[in-house]
């Protein structure tokens, strides 16, 4: 099968994470204040500021040794929940493109395999599944129909834009749900009516990894 | 949105900076894990090494000092982790951590139980087993009654009842009891505390330049959780004893406390309320547990788990028994509480 994304494409999407980061801490810290402890922006923004003063070195690697480094810098530096689960959404997500040579790209199939992986850690780390009001209700359903479409035979780039919808209406999901998992847990109904944080950040950071595809 | 009434630099270095003022200031305490694992974020006893003992590491976010590395010295924690401002650390310098109060004979890990720290620490012990053959036990603190109901008393998180357990382990370990035993107490120690607290203002974040949440002037919350996670209710700031009573009922009724019970008792600013405040509540207490016929143990007043600059307090009692008492008043010497 062809090579569907490149090399090019995965730095890409880490050169826009960093400024979206920076763009949106504030709106994703507010998310958290109405909710939580206030402060998911603000960790992310820290994590991404690590990885933008390595990313040049990082860049030799191959793709799945540029999201591994990613990973790590975003674990050690951002803690919290957000730490684990973001940093291993990275460490995972090159993972079945780890024997790769560094300037290779990936085909449609492997992309899949790469998200489902990614995906698959975060509901493992954080013990968690859709319907508990986090980051599982957008990435779940965005996963599903990323494969869905992939199987259906769509080309990778409207595969992951039905993901990107799907994310989208899993994150509106969260805004009438009583939370059972993490810090918004306490608030049992009084979380109803704001959306979970790291559902909304994620959200976006799929969006990013669509939007920086080529068109097919 | 107003200036911040904080003293930092760079607002993304205050919490490095803090601990390296608090290395230098406290030298004669701990000393920096100057490991590529502990990235700056752990302090460690200068007594690690003299005795052969279960080793005692706490943490956690910062921004609740004294709250975790006040409590690193003799005979009570030896190392402190510390992650961003009310965030966990990440797994490496929890893995240091282990590493380097490990003599041999295990390590318990203690901190609040809060996702990010379980998931965070949970890694790090991981690590210590698979590259350094370290036994690690973890023991999640869970004395506050708002969190959750006490059907799901396993998802409530800690606040200052962290005091009591850390004081308890630390003990526990410097007397030479083993990894089973020392956890064994740290447990029933939790088992047995219980805290309940109210905010009359947000802390502020110097990298968000501003408050977590939104208070009206004038206005208190019920309940509120340490890093300003809403409570129970919000209402018009009342008088001392009128709140007292208000968090007195859930924390009595829990357990509950009863009649004959001596307990220990921990009235904990939350970092802007002074201790004259702390004293008048402490008051009500008093009268409430004498009315209840329970007797008081030992009070501690004061800063023991704050929330940077949030106006309020906590209260928390714990149930005791001889075991109890004996660790409680167990020798001890760190920066912030020394008992001897």
């Amino acid at each position: 099968m062809a090579e569907e994304l490149s090399k090019a494409y995965f730095i890409q999407v880490i050169e826009d994470l960093i400024p979206w980061i920076e763009d949106r801490k504030e709106y994703f810290t507010d998310l958290d204040s109405a909710i939580g402890d206030g402060d998911h922006g603000i960790n992310l923004s820290i994590g991404f500021r690590e990885v933008a003063s390595h990313l040049d070195e990082w860049k030799a690697d191959n793709v799945a040794g540029l999201y591994k480094n990613v990973g790590k810098a975003l674990l050690d530096k951002v803690g919290g929940s957000a730490g684990p689960l973001y940093g291993s959404f990275f460490m995972k997500f090159g993972v079945p493109v780890k024997k790769k040579g560094p300037d290779e790209g990936v085909t449609g199939d492997e992309f899949v395999e790469m998200m489902d992986k990614a995906i698959s850690i975060i509901q493992k780390r954080g013990k968690s599944t859709t319907g508990e009001k986090t980051m599982n209700d957008t990435l779940m359903p965005a996963l599903d129909a990323l494969k869905a479409a992939h199987a259906a035979g769509d080309d990778i780039k409207t595969a992951m834009g039905k993901a990107v919808e799907a994310g989208k209406a899993g994150l509106e999901s969260t805004r009438d749900m009583i939370a059972t998992k993490g810090r918004a847990m306490r608030l049992g109904e009084r979380a109803v009516g704001h959306l979970d944080p790291g559902a909304a950040s994620t959200a976006e950071m799929l969006e990013i990894f669509y939007k920086d595809m080529p068109d097919a | 949105m107003a200036k911040l009434k904080r003293l930092f630099n760079d607002p993304y270095d205050v919490v490095d900076e803090m601990i390296e003022g608090y290395a230098k200031a406290h030298k004669q305490y701990v000393h920096m894990d100057e490991s590529e694992e502990a990235q700056g974020r752990v302090l460690v006893s200068n007594e690690v090494g003299k005795k052969d003992k279960v080793g005692i590491v706490v943490g956690g976010g910062t921004g609740h000092e004294p709250m975790f590395l006040g409590y690193v010295g003799k005979d009570f924690a030896d190392a402190v982790v510390m992650g961003n401002i009310n965030t966990s650390p990440s797994p490496d310098p929890c893995y240091a951590a282990a590493r380097a109060v490990d003599t041999g004979k295990g390590v318990v890990y203690l901190y609040g139980n809060y996702a990010g720290d379980v998931m965070n620490f949970d890694m790090g012990a991981e690590e210590a087993e698979d590259e350094d053959d370290i036994v690690v036990k973890s023991v999640t603190v869970k004395d506050d009654v708002v969190s959750a109901p006490k059907d799901r008393i396993e998802d409530r998180r800690g606040v200052a009842g962290d005091f009591i357990v850390f004081k308890a382990a630390g003990a526990a370990a410097a007397m030479g009891k083993d990894l089973d035993e020392v956890v064994r107490i740290a447990e029933k120690a939790n088992s047995v505390t219980r805290s309940m607290g109210v905010a009359m203002s947000s802390s502020t974040i110097p990298a968000k330049g501003g408050t977590i949440f939104e208070m009206e002037d004038g206005d208190m919350e019920i309940g509120m959780g340490i890093h300003g996670e809403p409570g129970v209710r919000r209402g018009k700031i009342d008088t001392a004893d009128n709140v007292v009573d208000e968090i007195m009922d859930p924390i009595l009724s829990d357990l509950p406390f009863e009649k004959g019970d001596e307990v220990y008792v921990l009235v904990n600013s939350l970092g802007a309320t002074p201790l004259m405040d702390l004293h008048v509540c402490f008051r009500r207490v008093q009268q409430i547990l004498d009315e209840k016929g329970i007797t008081v143990y030992k009070t501690l007043v004061g800063p023991f788990a704050t929330s940077m600059d949030m106006a309020g307090m906590s209260i928390t009692l714990t149930k005791l028994d001889d075991e109890l008492k004996e660790m409680l008043d167990y020798p001890c010497d760190t920066p912030y509480f020394t008992q001897v």
